[in-house]
């Protein structure tokens, strides 16, 4: 069966969606990625899908719960690179992806991954206060 | 030509007469066949496209759709008197001669109006379009920052062209930051407030902040008075405030230059 690869740069993971996602494609992809955050445990995932031409509402949902688990093994989310049709369609489907993270591209998800989290700089500076 | 509906104002007699004779001459060729009946029919072809032409030059000129037709219906008191001398004695053959030509006059009338109808609406649907394109710029501002200055009131269609521009231009100018400004935008009820927040969302999962601004004080009642949630949105009153906060966001930071400093 084809798998989508998961690289792993640094602390992070990328995932880049380069062909069509259907339903099953989809469930594995959330089962690997879920298994190599615990084995290495990474700080971040990074979604790519700047090559995904069609989401429905099984594929936005699955990216949304991928975020959540994500964050449920402490790794933070991006999703760049989606194209405006996927983006009007997802609103359009009132899946507005309320807690994950989105960035243009891949490089300035890199950066958001890199730069801390608003909260926890503030909550950084408490602390030294 | 009916002299009740005569605009000399808008078109000289010279004129009228010409477009009358050619009118005329297409007519009486297009009589010599014997189809009366259907104007349809391929050799009433020249009169169809002669029709339509001037129904679209007179629209142009400001006629009304009446005028129009009357352009046509004005030939009856001619071909009428014309039939009575002509059969004026056989009572029967002349109702039925009067009543092929009522039928053959009214069939172009109408066609004449549908013509005028038609090119009205089509002058209509030009100009919403070209409205629609007028009304959705997308400026941008600064490195990574886009403003999208609303005017007039926001329906669904134009919502979705509105997204759809601004998503675009996010991809192809990187912006990180889109500026909303709805000061021209009348007023907010439930309806654009909904389609504010969609391409507020949509452009979001493309990875770039909005910020709505020119808020009226009115429409800031409003928007209260209805219950409406913009929690989610970073709202500010003027433009200015939102490309300050704008420049702050994208880490870029602005000074005053001292008056003797440029003077120099």
């Amino acid at each position: 069966m084809e798998r989508i690869p998961i690289l792993k740069m640094g602390g992070f993971l990328l995932v880049t969606i380069q062909v069509d996602m259907h339903d099953r494609l989809a469930i594995a992809l959330q089962d690997d990625l879920m298994d190599r955050i615990a084995s290495t445990s990474a700080r971040g995932v990074l979604i790519d899908i700047s090559a995904l031409e069609l989401v429905d509402s099984f594929i936005g949902r699955m990216i949304s719960n991928i975020a959540a688990m994500s964050r449920i093994l402490d790794a933070q989310t991006v999703v760049v690179g989606m194209r405006p049709a996927v983006a009007i369609t997802l609103v359009e489907l009132g899946l507005s992806l309320s807690g994950v993270r989105t960035a243009l591209n891949v490089e300035k998800g890199m950066n958001l991954l890199q730069a801390p989290l608003p909260a926890e700089e503030s909550a950084d500076g408490h602390n030294e206060g | 030509m009916a002299s009740g509906t005569r605009r000399t104002d808008l078109i000289s007699d010279l004129e009228l007469r010409q477009q009358s004779a050619e009118f005329l001459g297409a007519l009486r060729q297009a009589s010599q066949s014997d189809n009366l009946i259907d104007i349809m029919a391929p050799q009433w072809d020249d009169v169809r496209e002669f029709l339509t032409d001037l129904s679209r030059s007179r629209t142009q000129m400001g006629f009304t759709a009446s005028e129009t037709a009357m352009f046509v219906f004005s030939l009856k008191q001619a071909l009428f008197a014309r039939l009575r001398q002509e059969f004026g004695k056989n009572a029967d053959t002349l109702a039925e001669e009067n009543w092929a030509g009522t039928v053959l006059l009214d069939k172009l009338g109408l066609f004449i109006a549908e013509a005028h109808q038609e090119s009205r609406e089509a002058v209509v649907a030009r100009q919403q379009q070209e409205l629609m394109e007028l009304s959705t710029p997308v400026v941008k501002l600064w490195e990574g920052i886009l403003a999208l200055p609303l005017i007039g009131t926001l329906d669904s269609a134009r919502t979705q062209v509105v997204m759809e521009t601004l998503l675009q231009e996010i991809v192809e100018s990187e912006a990180t930051i889109a500026i909303i400004d709805i000061t021209g935008v009348p007023t907010v009820d439930t309806l654009v407030a909904q389609h504010l927040l969609k391409t507020v969302a949509a452009a979001r999962l493309m990875g770039a902040d909005c910020i709505i601004s020119g808020i009226r004080p009115q429409i800031a009642q409003t928007i209260v008075q209805l219950g409406l949630d913009l929690n989610e949105v970073t709202t500010k009153a003027s433009m200015a405030a939102a490309f300050r906060l704008a420049l702050q966001q994208s880490g870029q930071a602005y000074t005053e230059v001292p008056q003797d400093a440029t003077r120099g």
